[in-house]
């Protein structure tokens, strides 16, 4: 990663625009060419650097609906039990995390009433409790890493 | 902000379209366009429409925050009062080693914490910092609180809607 990627990469999180020439639009404020900033973004994508590129969408704007949920899985059980939960498509992500309770998920559904169903899903294949755990209010979501 | 935007069928088509990430040519929205078969203002302007409408947060890149060094990431459960829990959580969200700050429902006995905030650092030391900047704020607010780093990526493949 040299100083370019760099600022592609500080940059580029913070927005990309809507517009006829966006790659051009964005190129020109880094101070590189059109095909030079889509080249190294492929690049930067292929060796994962960047997780992806695009739109981020909020679905439960939209109508749908996100939720944190938790479970705790006994050592033994973990891994089948985590195969079992990432089985799911509405498991957006999904971290082992240093508690009791030791799965920690992101799902989300295009209804809201759906999250409900899944997670009585995901209770009755695994045999554990899920833990849901809403988000009641949202005081900051910024995700910047300067790089 | 709490107003519904309901999405007509170009926009499904546009969110299934781009979900896993915008086209890498000179011009990705004429690109989507061509592939739905509409004209590339329309598709302009749905898709500004729906970042107006906050359905799309941000066109942005996504870094791997490992491979950028910040690799650990630290979810802090915080017990603090339910009456407080506003005011203390715009204070945590405002602090720059935040990236994600949330009310959450208690699940007593188990989970007694009902703010979370998602500190990273490059290391320990760093998210150790971060910790106690927040212990500090809180005060006489904190009635207990953990953190639980991640071990492991399970999975991380995003949103994804059915086609």
């Amino acid at each position: 990663m040299d100083e370019i990627d760099r600022e592609i990469i500080n940059q580029l999180q913070r927005g990309f625009p809507i517009c006829e020439q966006p790659y051009q639009e964005a190129a020109e404020s880094i101070g590189i060419s059109e095909s030079e900033l889509i080249k190294r973004i492929g690049y930067l994508l292929e060796d994962k650097t960047l997780t992806r590129f695009g739109p981020m969408y909020q679905i439960e704007k939209a109508g749908g609906a996100f939720t944190l949920a938790a479970m705790k899985i006994p050592e033994d059980e973990f891994d089948k039990v985590a195969e079992q939960v990432n089985h799911f498509p509405e498991i957006a992500h999904n971290y082992e995390r240093t508690h009791e309770l030791n799965m920690w998920f992101v799902l989300g559904t295009e209804k809201p009433e759906e999250i409900n169903t899944v997670i009585s899903k995901i209770e009755e294949t695994t045999g554990y409790k899920v833990y849901n755990m809403p988000k009641l209010e949202e005081y900051f979501v910024g995700l910047f890493f300067k790089v | 902000m709490n107003t519904t935007f309901i999405p007509n069928e170009l926009d499904r088509k546009l969110i299934v379209a781009t979900q896993e990430g915008l086209p890498l040519t000179p011009r990705p929205y004429h690109d989507i366009a061509e592939e739905l078969g509409v004209s590339p203002d329309e598709v302009i302007t749905r898709m500004q429409r729906m970042k107006d409408a906050g359905v799309i947060r941000r066109i942005a890149a996504v870094p791997d925050h490992y491979k950028l060094g910040y690799t650990l990431n630290g979810m802090t459960v915080w017990d603090v009062p339910d009456n407080m829990v506003q005011e203390l959580g715009r204070k945590l969200g405002a602090m720059d080693p935040v990236s994600h700050c949330y009310q959450r429902p208690r699940h007593p006995p188990l989970w007694n914490y009902n703010l979370f905030a998602m500190v990273h650092g490059r290391t320990q030391e760093e998210v150790d910092i971060h910790i106690q900047a927040i212990v500090e704020l809180l005060g006489e607010h904190n009635r207990g609180n953990e953190v639980l780093f991640s071990k492991r990526i399970l999975k991380k493949t995003g949103l994804r809607i059915k086609k």
